[in-house]
């Protein structure tokens, strides 16, 4: 079953401090969508507001298509996953997994069997009778999430989930609660810092900053046409590069010592000469070749051998930092110089009010 | 300074049981300075009566009876185990009131927001610091208009409204170290308050709930005054009393008597101190209080 979820000019204040904006958002039933920020950017108070732990202090919230606002959180048909997994520690598993159907006064029989059931899918049957205490982490990620599906709620609710666990363990679970969300089918909703999670896991992300949306988008459209320069730097990995840049022309504009040809549809909205910034991705820069049109030449500072990709970081001649992102294992050393090229096609612009050049 | 450092534990390496010996000889001596009133005493409930002051300091009785022991426990037109049993039912239920007022309270201040929360638990801190004596005088009144006097009422009922600040705020420290985390979790398994507080903050709270409960048991146990203005009828006598009662104003006093039944009344809190010390010291140290 999946339901969605709106909101209506939400706005949370602690006191004097605006944490939240005015958010306008429609979650479509069934969706991942993934909150992802920086610290701060008021992702999870979001999510914690959704799920009737913070309260709503100004708009609404829908769920449903019913008003959520004044509903206590065990109504709202939501199970939530936090981010120190939160299992009562003086339960064994099995009784973790149990207390919620116990506290909604569902059978023994009933409780016994839905727990041993999801213990199977999530294969914990043979930890039912452990403490937390005496798990691993990812165990634990298990039962905190078989804990939630257990109740069998509408929508889910992740708090940062993967953060307590290590690199190899975060991609296992990660793409556990990716296939879990195509098996299950509901709605749900992850917070994040990790632009990567975001990226693998979501439908939809929600880019937010300082308590006000930034863009709403899928992966790719956020990643292919970032509605701002906030958005343009920080989904993608590495980061993109910006140059300082000026406007010569409806379709040119110059970096430094470099005049570009570019195909951006609001850049006209700019006056002549005005300043712009231009970016470009590390791995649409390329090193030599013919393709497309030069970027100068720069000086190689660092270079880092990946296997698959090579790393290069260097020194435009105006001073300014790029960092490219090249397929395969290059013969680059510190030190040299090399030819950049790229194509106008890969290329974003942001006017001085940092919102993109582009439709 | 890194020398002298380093000269200490050579130091204690070269005499390592002459070190050892006279750190534990020093102990021992202090130990027994600080036992000898209660080894005294002791030795005094097992003397015959008339050797009780000839023999000086002396802890080796010329005799030894228990006869003081049985006069002690029948002599009186009670017996003294029904002080005992009193002592122990007052006690039981103080500490029973204690707890589970105490910790109520404690779940309030540390998790519900109410109105005045902050002025309530100043309030509350602020009694810590009234002497039990400056409320005596209108406590008695009102249990006197409530027609409490000579009954146990006045020792038991008031520790079932959290009279005790320093119990509360004992758990309000510690209920505060445990995750809030697991609170919304069980807000979010559907449980209320009252659910949380029984099914998540009792349960993770043994260390304190025991580290309470045992100061309370030890502290209504010892209480002289409290059944001493409240209690008059004999039946009615806490061990604290009977033991008064061995102690004639009018010059004949039962002092062998009266040590015999002291012992006896020690060894409640003795196995208490014995079987819980973990416990309250893990309630003590987790908390990060001292009284």
């Amino acid at each position: 079953m999946s339901t969605s979820i709106q909101l209506r000019k939400v706005v949370k204040r602690f006191e004097a401090l605006e944490v939240i904006k005015g958010v306008d958002l429609d979650i479509e039933p069934g969706k991942f969508t993934v909150f992802v920020g920086p610290s701060g950017c008021g992702k999870s108070t979001l999510l914690r507001m959704v799920a009737g732990l913070e309260t709503i202090t100004e708009g609404d919230l829908h769920i449903g298509g019913q008003r959520m606002n004044d509903v206590a959180a065990a109504r709202r048909g939501i199970a939530m996953v936090f981010q120190s997994y939160a299992l009562y520690p003086h339960m064994t598993v099995y009784k973790n997994l149990a207390f919620g159907l116990e506290t909604a006064g569902v059978k023994r029989d009933e409780i016994d069997r839905r727990v041993r059931e999801v213990a199977a899918t999530l294969r914990i049957t043979e930890y039912l009778q452990r403490r937390p205490k005496a798990l691993s982490g990812g165990q634990r990620q298990r039962v905190a999430i078989g804990r939630s599906i257990v109740r069998d709620p509408d929508i889910f609710l992740f708090d940062e989930p993967l953060s307590n666990l290590d690199a190899e363990l975060r991609v296992q679970m990660r793409v556990e609660i990716s296939k879990l969300h195509e098996r299950l089918g509901n709605t749900m909703i992850c917070v994040t810092h990790d632009q990567v999670e975001a990226m693998t896991m979501a439908d939809t992300i929600v880019v937010l900053r300082g308590g006000e949306v930034m863009q709403v988008g899928s992966p790719l459209e956020l990643y292919n046409r970032p509605a701002n320069r906030f958005v343009a730097g920080f989904i993608g990995s590495p980061k993109m590069n910006f140059l300082e840049a000026r406007r010569t022309a409806p379709d040119a504009i110059e970096v430094p010592g470099q005049a570009l040809q570019l195909s951006l549809d609001q850049l006209g909205r700019c006056s002549a000469e005005t300043p712009v910034t231009f970016g470009i991705r590390p791995e649409h820069i390329m090193l030599g070749g013919e393709a497309g049109q030069s970027l100068g030449e720069v000086k190689v500072d660092l270079v880092e051998h990946l296997g698959g990709s090579t790393s290069v970081y260097a020194t435009m001649p105006s001073g300014a930092s790029l960092t490219i992102l090249a397929p395969g294992q290059l013969s680059i050393r510190h030190g040299e110089t090399v030819p950049l090229r790229i194509d106008a096609a890969n290329c974003h612009a942001f006017g001085p009010d940092d919102q993109t050049l582009r439709n | 300074m890194s020398n002298e450092a380093r000269a200490l534990p050579g130091q204690g390496s070269n005499h390592p049981y002459l070190r050892s010996g006279l750190l534990h000889c020093l102990l021992i001596a202090a130990s027994f300075v600080m036992l000898y009133p209660i080894l005294w005493m002791l030795a005094g409930s097992l003397r015959p009566a008339e050797d009780l002051f000839g023999g000086g300091a002396s802890l080796v009785p010329s005799q030894v009876t228990i006869k003081a022991y049985s006069q002690g426990w029948f002599g009186m037109q009670v017996s003294f185990g029904h002080f005992f049993l009193n002592s122990l039912l007052i006690a039981t239920l103080a500490t029973l009131g204690n707890v589970l007022a105490a910790s109520l309270a404690a779940y309030a201040f540390a998790r519900l927001n109410f109105f005045g929360r902050k002025l309530w638990f100043a309030l509350m801190l602020g009694t810590l610091m009234l002497p039990y004596h400056v409320t005596l005088i209108p406590q008695y009144v009102l249990f006197l208009k409530l027609g409490w006097i000579n009954t146990w009422l006045p020792l038991v009922v008031p520790k079932y409204f959290a009279v005790d600040a320093f119990f509360i705020f004992l758990m309000v420290q510690f209920f505060r170290g445990i995750p809030r985390q697991l609170d919304e979790a069980a807000q979010m398994d559907g449980c209320s308050p009252w659910r949380i507080y029984y099914k998540i903050m009792l349960p993770l709270s043994l260390p304190v709930l025991a580290t309470a409960g045992i100061f309370s048991f030890i502290w209504t146990w010892e209480d002289f005054f409290g059944p001493l203005i409240y209690v008059s009828d004999m039946s009615l006598y806490t061990v604290q009393l009977g033991l008064r009662s061995f102690i004639d104003s009018s010059g004949t006093s039962s002092w062998n008597e009266l040590f015999a039944m002291s012992i006896l009344s020690l060894i409640p809190i003795f196995l208490i101190f014995l079987f819980f010390q973990r416990l309250l010291i893990e309630g003590i140290a987790t908390t990060g209080m001292k009284r």
